[in-house]
């Protein structure tokens, strides 16, 4: 009895439509790439989630990749929207190894608390330090690869598909790991640390590399949104961008690593219409948003889009 | 008999209260060894310090002559001692299946052990090894007709052999079983124990089980330990532990023996 | 010399301002093991309230005195709206779940009621100063203090005060220590857990909005006041320990002072450092630094 997860098989089938629907839906783009950006943030952050972790920090890492992009572009004139991604999330990575040894020693609130004020602390520094612009950050000029001009401005349909590309591999590659023996720990540490060590595995250890995976994608995340919107600040570390992250999380499940990109593209449309419509009121529906699935949909909005798939 | 579990004169403090005071106990292979003592001897406490759960205060803990004392629990375990708990340690929102396929899936990797994953695919798939053996240990206990099921709804008994079936799943040499009939009924005792013993005897393996149950001790056990306020009262054969005056009065007559002086105090 | 006694009354002044926002927020975990996000919301609704209130007041023509007692009484009308209203509204069908859950929740009443503010306020500034210039200056060590700072001090150590004698020598104090102990027990020994969580919602709340009705003259009340607040407000407490009354006075007198030092010699790490020590504390010391004793789990 083998059962194979279709997963893998949705997601090429997603990056196909939206590849090729893409070039039809000009004025979508920019909003789509973004969603896929902050997905990838959120998609981190349900890997952590399925262990009982909530971290209200994951701006870090989205600011930190966002900031290595920048100032390699800035500093360094790299233009080559490959090398800058991957430098936004190997950053991201290696600060969230280090953070790691840290942060794996605690759990629930205090979890959630030390998160925030790392990236509290992050968000302290960037407002300092004037060589990066205080508190208005600074501009990310437009990157390149494979000759095409990859950047929110223009023609945005190089830097969607580049963004299409990158968040399909970044899932399936998390689908997979989520699937490996240590992948599957998450569930079985949330509910009974002990007896995962009574097994022989390592808690923290485990919790410390999807800590890793986490930021890294954040960082992957991050580096997408700097070369998107061609802007970054010291905002992208303050809490409440994290609580969006949290937000979306929750909305979406932990159900699959589909999840975290429907929740974030439904968001970022939502905010951006209501935004439009009622700026004082944008807040009031995203609370009773979250309450509303907190409340019923305890699994997030992915279970009951489950739950329908079971019965038809 | 070789012996393959061998504590030394270990020690535990918890502040005023003693749960420990020179355990010394060296257990042969292949044999089945009792433990009973009244709630508060420190039979527990020995169980989570030779599991690493707990560092004794004093003493040695010696696996086939290799000292460790000072080892983690999941190191223990992928050494070949596994225990099961007073109150089952499971992952309550999984099914039953689901347990033992985690419990499964990291026994294989310790096995097998590596730095990336032999089970990361890019198009997963369950592995069909990991079915079958916990399909082979779901029917070995019993329980098959409870695979779907979460974890949180099982009734006790069944929870209890769910966590005995976890502690087997890496088939180790030295398997400690902390009253495994605790809290169910009388009629599934038996049962429990026949189940469990079955499985575990037919591939040579050392058992310890702490016990409140006296027709269990009896009945299961080689060699019984008494434990009385964190020392050891007799340490044989059943029929000469049971019989044995001071462990009449202090353990199996437990009640009637309030008021009356510890062991080698005083003789009132 | 004169710059040391400087840092020591300014960081006085803010860690008193810190201590009554912490003993609130404190006070709800340590009883109703709810981390609560919302507290700077009632904190910035305090703010309103109070600048509203007082402007009305003086607008009409009456004793500026008055304006003191008028600001403290906006603030217990919040607590005594918000706090019941939320507690019987919305978190009382939240019990018993996740400790996370409920600070989910809490952050999803932290967005609504930041809109709530600027639906009932708008999004223009209040200013209410009066208060704050009335009662003239004090120059302590060539630096020129006005009086009302010294109102926070009093105000801290009432608060401190009140709650630690209610606690200690009160019988309802004693019970609600038994509440903080052990929920399940209480409610088995036919204590009114229920009244409890209610009382005490509604008294961290007030104290949140006291906090927050007394900061009014002292600054523009603008949307967005409660945000930096909650993360503060959460630095001392984590600082001292979660649901510590002595915790919350040490992690704001810690915090109070160690700030004020910041932005009289280094600027640049004010907000840099407060954060750092909290992470410190966390390393260092994870359950704050009046900890209470972990139970044996198997």
């Amino acid at each position: 009895m083998t059962r194979t997860d279709k997963t893998p098989f949705i997601l090429l089938g997603a990056l196909v439509v939206l590849l090729a629907v893409g070039p039809f839906l000009p004025k979508w783009l920019f909003l789509l790439t973004m969603s896929l950006g902050k997905g990838l943030v959120v998609l981190g952050l349900v890997v952590l989630l399925r262990t009982g972790l909530v971290s209200f920090g994951q701006g870090l890492y989205y600011c930190v990749g966002a900031y290595a992009v920048g100032s390699l572009s800035q500093f360094a004139s790299v233009r080559n929207a490959l090398l800058l991604l991957l430098a936004g999330t190997l950053v991201a990575a290696i600060l969230a190894t280090a953070l790691g040894f840290l942060l794996a020693n605690y759990r629930g609130i205090f979890f959630a608390m030390l998160t925030l004020a790392l990236s509290m602390i992050v968000y302290g520094l960037l407002v300092k330090t004037s060589a990066l612009g205080s508190t208005d950050g600074f501009n990310v000029a437009p990157a390149s690869l494979l000759g095409k001009t990859i950047s929110g401005q223009g023609n945005q349909y190089p830097i969607f598909a580049l963004a299409c590309i990158v968040a399909f591999v970044a899932a399936v590659l998390t689908n997979s790991y989520l699937w490996t023996a240590l992948g599957q720990l998450s569930s079985a540490i949330r509910d009974n640390e002990i007896r995962v060590e009574y097994m022989g595995a390592s808690v923290r250890s485990a919790i410390h590399t999807k800590y890793v995976l986490a930021g890294a994608l954040a960082g992957l995340g991050g580096a997408v949104t700097a070369l998107t919107i061609g802007h970054i600040d010291p905002e992208m570390a303050y809490w409440t961008t994290s609580g969006e992250f949290v937000f979306v999380a929750i909305l979406g499940g932990t159900g699959s690593v589909i999840a975290p990109f429907l929740g974030a593209i439904i968001f970022e449309f939502i905010r951006t219409y209501a935004y439009q419509y009622s700026p004082n009121t944008w807040q009031l529906v995203l609370g009773t948003a979250m309450l509303l699935v907190i409340i019923f949909l305890p699994a997030g909005l992915w279970s009951a889009f489950a739950r329908l798939r079971r019965r038809t | 008999m070789a012996v393959i579990l061998n504590t030394k004169g270990l020690c535990k403090s918890f502040g005023a209260v003693t749960a420990a005071a020179g355990i010394s106990i060296a257990v042969e292979a292949d044999s089945v060894v009792g433990l009973i003592g009244t709630n508060g001897a420190g039979k527990t406490t020995f169980v989570n310090m030779v599991t690493g759960y707990l560092k004794p205060d004093a003493g040695d803990i010696l696996f086939k002559d290799r000292d460790i004392t000072e080892l983690h629990p999941r190191d223990i375990t992928r050494l070949g001692i596994c225990r099961s708990f007073q109150i089952p340690q499971l992952y309550d929102s999984l099914t039953v299946f689901e347990n033992l396929v985690i419990a499964l899936g990291i026994r294989d990797r310790n096995v097998h052990g590596s730095v990336f994953s032999r089970t990361f695919k890019l198009v997963p798939a369950a592995n069909p090894l990991v079915v079958g053996a916990a399909e082979k240990s779901m029917q070995r206990f019993g329980l098959l007709e409870y695979r779907e099921r979460a974890a949180r709804v099982l009734p006790e008994g069944v929870r209890k052999l769910l966590d005995i079936a976890m502690a087997l799943v890496s088939e180790p040499e030295v398997l400690i079983l902390d009253e495994p009939t605790s809290g169910v009924s009388a009629d599934e005792k038996f049962t429990i124990m026949d189940m469990v013993m079955g499985a575990v005897r037919s591939h040579g393996c050392t058992v310890i089980f702490v016990e409140h149950d006296m027709e269990i001790v009896t009945r299961y056990s080689q060699r019984i330990v008494a434990f009385y306020e964190g020392r050891i009262l007799a340490d044989g054969k059943p029929g000469d532990v049971l019989s044995n005056e001071q462990v009449q009065t202090y353990v199996i007559g437990g009640l009637r023996s309030l008021g009356t002086a510890a062991p080698g105090v005083s003789h009132a | 010399m004169n710059e040391f006694l400087a840092v020591l009354v300014d960081g006085l002044i803010y860690s008193s301002w810190l201590f009554v926002i912490a003993l609130g927020l404190t006070l709800i975990y340590g009883v109703m093991k709810i981390l609560n996000m919302a507290h700077g919301s009632f904190y910035a609704l305090g703010a309103y309230a109070a600048a509203s209130m007082v402007g009305y007041w003086l607008n009409r023509g009456h004793a500026p005195m008055a304006s003191y007692g008028i600001l403290i009484i906006a603030a217990v009308l919040v607590g005594l709206i918000a706090g019941p209203l939320v507690e019987r509204g919305l978190l009382r069908f939240m019990y018993g779940r996740d400790e996370m859950v409920l600070l989910l929740v809490t952050y999803a009443l932290f967005l609504i009621l930041e809109d709530v503010i600027k639906l009932i306020w708008g999004v223009n500034p209040y200013f209410v100063s009066e208060p704050y210039s009335l009662l003239g200056t004090i120059d302590v060590a060539n630096l020129t203090y006005p009086y009302y700072n010294f109102i926070l001090i009093g105000v801290a150590v009432l608060a401190g005060g009140a709650v630690a004698l209610v606690l200690q020598y009160t019988r309802q104090g004693k019970l609600l220590l038994a509440v903080i102990h052990d929920r399940e027990v209480s409610l088995a020994m036919g204590i009114n857990v229920s009244r409890f969580y209610l009382v005490t919602f509604t008294v961290g709340t007030a104290l949140a909005a006291i906090g927050g009705a007394l900061t009014a003259p002292t600054v523009s009340v603008v949307p967005g006041m409660g945000v930096e607040v909650i993360v503060l407000a959460f630095a001392v407490v984590v600082i001292g320990g979660l649901g510590s009354l002595q915790g919350a006075a040490l992690g704001a007198l810690i915090v109070g002072l160690v700030r004020s030092a910041a932005v009289h010699y280094l600027p640049q790490v004010e907000l840099f450092c407060i954060y750092t020590v909290m992470a410190l504390v966390l390393i260092f010391r994870p359950k704050g630094l009046f900890a209470a004793a972990e139970v044996r789990k198997i």
